[in-house]
């Protein structure tokens, strides 16, 4: 099967036959990063912009060091250092990348739906790394590469997916990834942090962690925004920490060859206390490195998309 | 539209067979020798060379897959890009002698991206190149150095290695257009 997608926005349109190839992909390139040589000239002659409109240090270099493994040339962007303080436009500063030869850009934003709008305007591919509080498909793809590289399979597990899922892109990024792959989707933390429609995109709602992640075979947990901790969603940081805070007593109910995974940062002690964080069951720094596969195998595939159309 | 065939299942393994005997005799047996195939039927015929060498000289000598596909020089040009398959050199190649195996040599340009995928693992004290077939019509400055059966073929016509691994049957085909 041929991929036939120009972007990648977000994992809600992408279907299971299209995940799979991009897993399968990230499958091939693994190995590069395991050479001498970690370099392929794959998209020798292409020019891929990062714009990134929020603070981000490993998913922008995550992106980068995929870029370059495939030979790319790369451009970056930051809000910090750039004409968008001037008042530029969104829409005029990709144009501007765009006029300078880019033709994939990696957009962070902090406006939910704003891939969308330069898919819609531009003719460069447009690959989402986190949308406001909609999608974050890179990480939801390297989530289910990782989890399909330790267990074999996707399908027929249980997934629970742990905190702020109201604020959290990889959260919804996670849902439609792992429920069409045929996961058990549940979700689970304070009643103002879980949103009303979660279930209708597929995911059970918990309020009680312990239910949620009895006889879970995956465990995600979410990153708490200490900077929220004085907003109205929830009382104390430490009351968070003591219901949703994963610790090995509360691990017990999930299965024996349980997973855990942490999108990063992590806040040891809030979310995860520090014996699960550096325990047997955590993959957080394996879903670091996967990272880069699949991004890899996600520019090799827009890059093919573009060729065909 | 007819089909010749050039090679039958006993000339196939005869081949394979005395290009063994020459890999074995230029290299003074199979010390530092390691074995890479390329995609896909290329990986057959590298398998059955690792084992006769086992066979004649008791030791297994390492061995890797190639797929070329992110070294392509035509991607820019190709319509339709094919999937990355896995490649696999699970060992150090420096200072090895390397076998690269290819089915069907050609225009060069699959055993140029190989080579330089080769250098990308280390620095090999050899690359060496086997091919089933040598079809001509090169288009880079590459040679084979153990040919099964050089052909004089036309540019339209289509050589067709089938191999038991992979089809059931060992066989060469040239078909015509």
């Amino acid at each position: 099967m041929a991929f036939e997608r120009k972007h990648i926005l977000g994992l809600e349109e992408l279907n299971a036959e299209e995940i799979t190839l991009v897993l399968d992909t990230a499958e091939s390139m693994r190995e590069v990063s395991d050479r001498d040589v970690k370099k392929v000239p794959a998209l020798r002659g292409v020019t891929v912009c990062n714009l990134f409109f929020e603070p981000s240090t490993r998913t922008r270099s995550s992106f980068e060091i995929a870029e370059k493994r495939l030979s790319a040339d790369v451009l970056n962007f930051t809000t910090i250092h750039s004409s968008v303080v001037k008042g530029e436009t969104l829409l005029d500063t990709a144009r501007n990348l765009e006029a300078m030869g880019a033709s994939m850009i990696v957009i962070r934003h902090p406006m939910s739906g704003a891939p969308w709008l330069l898919a819609k305007e531009l003719n460069s591919s447009i690959i989402n790394a986190g949308d406001g509080w909609h999608e974050h498909p890179s990480q939801g793809l390297l989530d289910l590469f990782t989890i399909r590289r330790l267990k074999g399979r996707i399908e027929g597990l249980k997934v629970a997916i742990v905190g702020d899922i109201l604020h959290s892109r990889v959260a919804r990024s996670d849902i439609w990834g792992f429920t069409k792959l045929g996961a058990e989707v549940r979700v689970v933390g304070p009643p103002t942090l879980i949103p009303k429609y979660i279930e209708h995109i597929n995911a059970k709602a918990y309020y009680n962690l312990e239910d949620a992640i009895d006889g879970a075979d995956v465990v995600i947990m979410l990153r708490i925004q200490k900077e929220r901790q004085d907003s109205e969603f929830f009382p104390s940081l430490r009351e968070y920490s003591r219901f949703y805070g994963l610790t090995r007593e509360k691990l017990r109910g999930a299965a024996k060859d349980v997973t855990v995974m942490h999108p990063g940062p992590i806040n040891r002690g809030v979310e995860l206390s520090s014996d699960i964080a550096d325990g047997a069951e955590a993959v957080i720094l394996e879903q670091v490195s996967n990272g880069i596969a699949v991004r890899m195998a996600m520019f090799y595939l827009v890059a093919s998309a573009r060729r065909t159309s | 539209m007819a089909d010749k065939v050039v090679l039958d299942s006993d000339s196939v393994n005869r081949t394979i067979s005395r290009i063994v005997n020459q890999i074995l005799e230029r290299n003074n047996g199979a010390a530092d020798v390691v074995i890479i195939g390329i995609r896909t039927r290329g990986v057959h015929i590298a398998t059955r060379i690792a084992n006769e060498i086992e066979k004649l000289e008791g030791i297994r000598p390492e061995m890797g897959t190639l797929d070329i596909t992110l070294y392509r020089d035509d991607l820019r040009q190709k319509t339709e890009w094919p999937k990355v398959e896995r490649t696999e050199v699970p060992f150090d190649l420096d200072d090895k002698k390397v076998i690269l195996v290819d089915d069907v040599i050609f225009t060069g340009r699959t055993t140029r991206a190989a080579i330089e995928a080769i250098m990308d693992f280390g620095r090999p004290s050899s690359i060496q190149v086997v091919t089933l077939i040598d079809r001509g019509h090169r288009e880079l400055p590459i040679q084979p150095d153990y040919t099964g059966l050089k052909l004089n073929t036309l540019s339209s016509e289509t050589v067709r290695v089938h191999l038991k691994e992979a089809d059931g049957k060992d066989e060469v085909v040239v078909v015509k257009q």
